[in-house]
């Protein structure tokens, strides 16, 4: 790699985007807003793809990877910690950012037709530029600080895209709940990075894995600590237990913004963070099983949630939380690559699922109740097709992408001995259920005959259409990329699996038990919702517990409720409403001007107006200076005699 | 009569001056505190000035310096120029309340 890559321009470009369309957006006309807002991610991508070319030509290049562009400025300079501005791209940031920049076109492209008619236009497009330059500097991040920034970012575009119908009560709860969950996964973020200055004194990825390579002493202790508070930060940001409570609530955005930043790409930044700083888990064993059991217990917990949902969109989001445990499943297994790939697949099929849900959503005028659709292959051709494609990759249906990535993770998962054996069993339910909950999306969505006659759909624009299509393509053929080196090539950065040497044969079977359990899973939704469609009722009124338990989702927000948001509120009315800010802050403020007040009333008598008293006390004043200095030489003697006794002469 | 003359200093001596300054100060002093007549108080003022003058002069013939005169000059300007200023404020003040007693002018505050 010669010269300047300029990486910086990568961000940039999304951020022209943001001030464009947020400074001047209510007075451009609507095609230049759309321009505007298409060409930013546009030209980001070309420019990832043409790093990606020109290194893929020239594997000399490759071999020189990390490639570092560092802010010839220092950003933060004091005594040891020097902090600069620098990206770096490697064989991780580069996938990573290639995801980012494609997928997020795909979806500025299926937003211009989503978004049509909607007041915000403008508004909208400048968050999402914003969401992909704050996305682009978290993946290109050279050290935490900067990965922090962007962290922020996204949660900051998150927050206003989640919140985007405003007006809505409950989205800007959500955005509000959202951003506050995920103020608690930051603290655990900056702790850890603290840590990192206290310990490492540097918060550069590559100083830091240089400095634990070279002592081997570093491992369990202080490492572990940070790893769990990394896990902490990664757990809010991408909505593992106990922190994943926002991500339901933010399907209160608009659902392109769902696809693209509560599916593909934000919320797979803790995975992204924990695999950037996996050198930390890699010493710490404890750390790294507390991320594989974290990651097990989600996906199996959301994917009972995503059972009985009936929101369309919420079924999709307690599946991309499942999702997700997958992939922290598979760090916890040192299987980084394997969770990348899950990442990556998963950011194809998901995206692709919740913008068929859009226009599903999009053609039947608003109605997200699953109950309330049926029948829908007919009048959406389109969106049937690919998103029978996008249920197949989830489910793991081979040759689709979900199949080879799934696969992986739970391979490297049994892999691990004893304990790897309870969570690939755990993985395996969880996929079981996975495909069994994605076939009842669909056969309710698309078979039988529809529920609400009076509802007339109608295809999608093309510019939705397009996206879909492509996205349906990667999503067949996004897990091929195994066979074309893509676990090799991530190696340089994340290492090779430990003991994945287990042979061929026990591949072979372990993908066949996948297959076998993920058409089980289709089995039973199609006897559950297509052959039968009272049983899944009958069966509900057979475990009235259960079912209640599912539908209102663990009750886990009523029981944060309760234990932490009321004692909170508690908190802050009586000792910070009342003792703080009404009484000591409050307080001062008045007995300041109580005091004022008191000495005004006393002082103001002095200034009777009558001329005659205001020189009788100036002349007080002059008779007080002039005799100051004789009263100073009446007490003379006795001073001077003072000075005597103590200097001593 | 000769041998009282004889008595007498051969010329007025320093503290002669500095006494009648002193005495002319407070005149006008007294004058500003107990006079009622916003003239008369006026008055007082530029006695008190000239009390201060006369002092000025006094300390520049001992001292041979010329500073105190020029100071003189220019406590002379002053007070002329105020008595201008004060004095057209006075007849203002008695177009307006018809009374120069100061006791009666008491509306200087807020």
């Amino acid at each position: 790699m010669n010269g300047y890559l300029h990486l910086w321009l990568i961000p940039l470009m999304p951020f022209a985007g943001f001030l464009i369309n947020g400074i001047l957006g209510r007075r451009l006309p609507k095609w230049l807003v759309t321009a505007v807002a298409l060409l930013a991610p546009l030209a980001a991508f070309c420019m990832v793809l043409q790093i990606s070319l020109g290194l893929n030509a020239n594997p000399i290049a490759i071999a020189h990877l990390p490639f570092v562009e560092t802010c010839p400025l220092p950003w933060i300079n004091i005594a040891a910690l020097h902090v600069d501005f620098s990206f770096v791209l490697d064989q991780l940031s580069l996938v990573m950012l290639l995801v980012v920049t494609g997928v997020g076109f795909l979806i500025h492209v299926y937003s211009v037709g989503y978004m049509k008619n909607d007041e915000g236009y403008a508004r909208y497009f400048s968050y999402l530029n914003l969401f992909l330059f704050f996305m682009t500097v978290l993946v290109l991040a050279g050290n935490a600080l900067v990965m922090f920034v962007g962290w922020e970012g996204v949660g900051l575009a998150s927050y206003l895209l989640i919140g985007f119908w405003f007006q809505k009560k409950s989205a800007a709860d959500a955005g509000k709940k959202a951003f506050i969950v995920n103020r608690i996964g930051d603290v655990g973020f900056l702790i850890a990075m603290f840590l990192l200055v206290a310990n490492f004194g540097t918060l550069t990825f590559t100083e830091i894995a240089t400095k634990l390579g070279q002592d081997p002493g570093w491992s369990g202790g202080v490492v572990t600590v940070i790893g769990l508070c990394l896990l902490l930060g990664a757990a809010g940001k991408s909505a593992q237990l106990p922190l994943y409570i926002w991500l339901p609530d933010a399907m209160e955005g608009p659902t392109p913004v769902s696809a693209l930043i509560h599916a593909a790409t934000m919320v797979t930044a803790g995975v992204y963070m924990v695999a950037r700083t996996h050198v930390l888990f890699d010493h710490s064993p404890f750390a790294l099983s507390v991320v594989a059991i974290v990651g097990a217990a989600t996906a199996i917990f959301a994917a009972t949630i995503a059972l009985v949902q009936n929101d369309i969109k919420r079924v999709l989001a307690y599946s991309t939380i499942s999702q997700l445990g997958y992939m922290f499943l598979g760090c916890g297994v040192a299987a980084y690559s394997a969770a990348i790939f899950h990442l990556v697949t998963h950011a194809f099929f998901k995206a692709l699922l919740f913008l068929a849900a859009g226009s599903v959503i999009h053609a039947i005028g608003g109605e997200q109740d699953l109950r309330k659709m049926g029948g829908l292959r007919k009048k959406l051709p389109v969106t049937f097709a690919v998103t029978t494609v996008g249920v197949l990759a989830i489910a793991g249906i081979p040759p689709f992408a979900g199949f080879f990535s799934k696969d992986a993770i739970l391979y490297a998962a049994f892999s691990q001995g004893t304990n790897g054996k309870i969570l690939y069993s755990v993985g395996l339910i969880t996929a079981l259920l996975t495909a069994f909950y994605m076939c009842r999306l669909w056969y309710l969505t698309f078979m039988g005959e529809s529920r609400s006659p009076e509802i007339h759909p109608h295809e999608s624009p093309w510019s939705m259409r397009g996206p879909l299509v492509i996205l349906a393509l990667l999503s067949i053929c996004g897990g091929w990329i195994k066979y074309f080196g893509f676990p090799e090539f991530l190696a340089p950065v994340l290492g090779t699996q430990e003991g994945v040497s287990a042979g061929q044969h026990l591949e072979l079977i372990l993908s066949i038990v996948a297959v076998a359990v993920a058409l089980l899973g289709w089995l039973l939704a199609y006897l559950f919702y297509q052959k039968n469609p009272a049983l899944p009722a009958r069966l509900a009124a057979a475990m009235p517990g259960g079912y209640k338990l599912l539908v209102n989702k663990y009750f886990v927000d009523e029981f944060y409720g309760v234990m932490v948001v009321k004692p909170l509120r508690g908190i802050s009315k009586f000792f910070l409403g009342w003792v703080v800010d009404f009484g000591i802050l409050g307080g001062t403020a008045w007995l300041l001007g109580a005091f004022v007040t008191f000495a005004g009333a006393i002082l103001q008598r002095w200034q009777s107006g009558n001329l005659r008293s205001y020189a009788a006390w100036l002349a007080a004043g002059a008779a007080a200076v002039l005799l100051f200095p004789l009263f100073q030489s009446l007490m003379f003697p006795f001073i001077h005699h003072m000075y005597i006794i103590r200097w001593g002469h | 009569m000769n041998s009282l003359l004889a008595q007498l200093p051969q010329e007025v001596p320093l503290s002669w001056y500095l006494l009648l300054s002193a005495i002319l100060f407070s005149l006008g002093v007294v004058g500003f505190h107990i006079k009622r007549n916003l003239i008369t108080v006026f008055m007082s003022i530029e006695l008190m000035l000239n009390g201060v003058n006369l002092s000025f002069v006094t300390f520049a013939q001992q001292w041979h310096a010329v500073k105190g005169q020029i100071f003189v000059f220019f406590v002379m300007m002053v007070a002329a120029a105020e008595a201008a200023v004060g004095l057209a404020i006075i007849i203002a003040v008695f177009r307006a309340r018809a009374t120069l007693a100061v006791d009666r002018i008491d509306l200087m505050k807020l």
